[in-house]
């Protein structure tokens, strides 16, 4: 309730004016066209895209390796292609992760289509020095989430991004960026960046800071907090999901912040949607780490102050982690998967009878195999904690492995598909795919040991 | 009566952790939460799903508690073999749960 009390309380109002910031993307693959709602109706200041997932960078960093000008989000060029227009008219700046492992192609990329869509001018900032990968490679460190270190875990050791916090962003800002483009921030400091910009608060103050990590966190998976992700038919019903739109939080300078969306579009912001989106991949609640503070949102406060608008207060902070977290990523083998389906009386018998075909074919492979998974989705894919009573009319197998090769992989969905005509009676719908494994764990590094910096580019 | 009647939920995912946050629809409700959904309640709806211990964290004036998994998605999203790598269907599943009100 800090939040409430020094918003309402306080003696003297540090700055009269609010910011309207806008979530347009909460994840990489996320609709296109809520953002440009936003852009063209939101009034907004900021429009913020996050793109970026755990493993999304590592698998960037793999077509970086393949091409110098790649590794950026594949969705880059579509998403500000369709935005920028309206962002540039209504004078909104945009802050994304989008450069995930080539910030600096990605704002050449930006630059590129700014000038052919006839925008301009327009400063863009690529942020850089997430990749430590040479600094990881020079120094073994432990693992936070696994045993042993960085050296020690099976792989080829490839990427190596630090998360780093809304310094660099301020920095853009600072300096005039119309839009910045990230590699690996962690994703509430892309929302507090503009925050501290527009606010002037403190890098010691850290309630402020808290309390713009929480509405940076309420914003980040965008549809998440409108009502996606939420829809339960008869217990929690949302409307015009089709048309799902997506939030933003008009925020004053004590961080006092309204969340809403664009009047028209689906979905709806309440209070459930709120405490399902502050506790979204949250640990302990009073220690909510970031590299800009450890934030506490024990105190959160949501108030429904009308139709879609929630008010949101009471996020504290205390000092910083000393140490910033890396993602690293290996090359680990590869990923095949096959599955096709069985209906009618004894789909269940025919499916395991399936499976136990498919493991005995796969298992000559011998030592090729690394991690072998069978199953049958309807039955126990999911929930593999109960025998069904009541035989479902239909049943899918799915048989997923990881190999040490990437013919091994193929192979998993070839000996799937060979049911047709070698399995049990009446299999049908096979698919199969292989991909590589990109395994991904996480360590700390000192923050002396990652250096963000500006890369700049101009339109004209 | 099922957890489904009184909470809904959302599952997280970080590594090999999964968070599940069980929140009351009526703040009401939060008391029969802490009483019936402990971490031994938990385990015993989702099994041998869960691999490692289980935390709960308590939101009392958000009605809300938040459990954390520990080894709960067969290595983490990056090379699982599950075919829901995220967990996300965790917390739904935890709906089933009994809720006993005249215990």
């Amino acid at each position: 309730m800090i939040g409430v009390q020094s918003g309402e309380n306080s003696a003297k109002p540090r700055n009269e004016r609010k910011i309207r910031i806008g979530c347009g993307a909460g994840f990489s693959g996320d609709r296109i066209e809520p953002a440009v709602v936003l852009a063209e109706q939101g009034a907004l200041n900021y429009l913020v895209f996050e793109c970026l997932a755990e493993r999304t960078i590592a698998m960037a960093v793999r077509s970086r390796l393949k091409q110098d000008d790649r590794g950026y989000d594949p969705l880059l060029a579509e998403r500000l292609g369709a935005v920028l227009p309206a962002a540039v008219r209504n004078g909104v700046r945009v802050i994304s992760n989008m450069g995930a492992a080539n910030p600096v192609a990605a704002a050449q990329r930006a630059t590129e289509l700014a000038r052919n869509l006839g925008l301009g001018p327009l400063k863009i900032a690529a942020v850089t020095g997430d990749d430590v990968l040479p600094q990881v490679r020079a120094e073994d460190r432990p693992l936070l989430d696994a045993p042993g270190s960085v050296w020690q875990w099976p792989g080829d050791l490839i990427s190596a991004n630090a998360y780093l916090g809304a310094e660099p962003i301020v920095a853009a800002l600072r300096q005039g960026a119309d839009i910045v483009l990230t590699g690996r921030a962690a994703d509430p400091s892309l929302f507090l960046a503009p925050l501290v910009h527009e606010f002037g608060w403190a890098w010691n103050d850290w309630n402020s800071l808290g309390q713009g990590t929480v509405i940076g966190h309420l914003l980040e998976c965008a549809g998440q907090i409108t009502g996606g992700y939420f829809a339960d038919p008869g217990v929690k019903d949302v409307e015009g999901l089709a048309d799902l739109g997506f939030p933003l939080a008009e925020v004053d300078s004590h961080g006092t912040a309204t969340l809403t969306k664009v009047p028209g579009t689906g979905g709806a912001i309440t209070l459930a949607t709120c405490k399902e989106q502050l506790l979204y991949e949250l640990h302990d609640p009073t220690r909510y780490l970031t590299p800009d503070v450890i934030a506490d949102f024990s105190g959160v406060h949501f108030e429904q102050v009308g139709q879609d608008l929630v008010k949101v207060s009471g996020g504290r902070g205390i000092a910083r982690p000393e140490k910033l977290k890396v993602s690293v990523g290996y090359r680990e083998g590869f990923i095949g998967e096959g599955q096709i389906s069985y209906a009618g009386p004894g789909a269940v018998e025919r499916g395991r009878l399936a499976l136990a075909i498919v493991k005995q074919r796969l298992e000559r492979l011998g030592k090729d195999i690394l991690d072998l998974r069978l199953e049958l989705i309807g039955v126990d894919a999911i929930d593999a904690t109960r025998i069904e009573s009541h035989p479902p009319r239909e049943v899918r197998i799915r048989v997923a492995a990881r190999m040490k090769t990437k013919e091994g992989a193929a192979l998993v969905g070839r000996e799937v598909e060979a049911l047709y005509t070698n399995g049990p009676a009446g299999g049908g719908g096979a698919t199969q795919c292989a991909k590589p494994v990109i395994a991904v764990v996480s360590t700390l590094i000192d923050r002396a040991d990652a250096r963000p910096d500006l890369h700049w580019e101009m339109v004209a | 009566m099922i957890l489904r009647d009184i909470a809904h939920t959302r599952s997280g995912d970080k590594g090999d952790i999964s968070n599940i946050s069980v929140i009351a629809f009526k703040p009401e409700a939060y008391d029969l939460l802490l009483r019936e959904v402990t971490c031994a309640r938990v385990k015993t709806v989702l099994g041998n799903m869960v691999q490692g211990h289980i935390e709960r964290y308590e939101l009392p004036h958000l009605g809300a508690l938040n459990f954390v998994l520990h080894r709960a998605l067969s290595g983490g999203v990056t090379r699982s073999l599950a075919l829901d790598i995220h967990g996300k269907c965790l917390g739904s599943l935890l709906l089933s749960m009994p809720i006993e009100t005249t215990r």
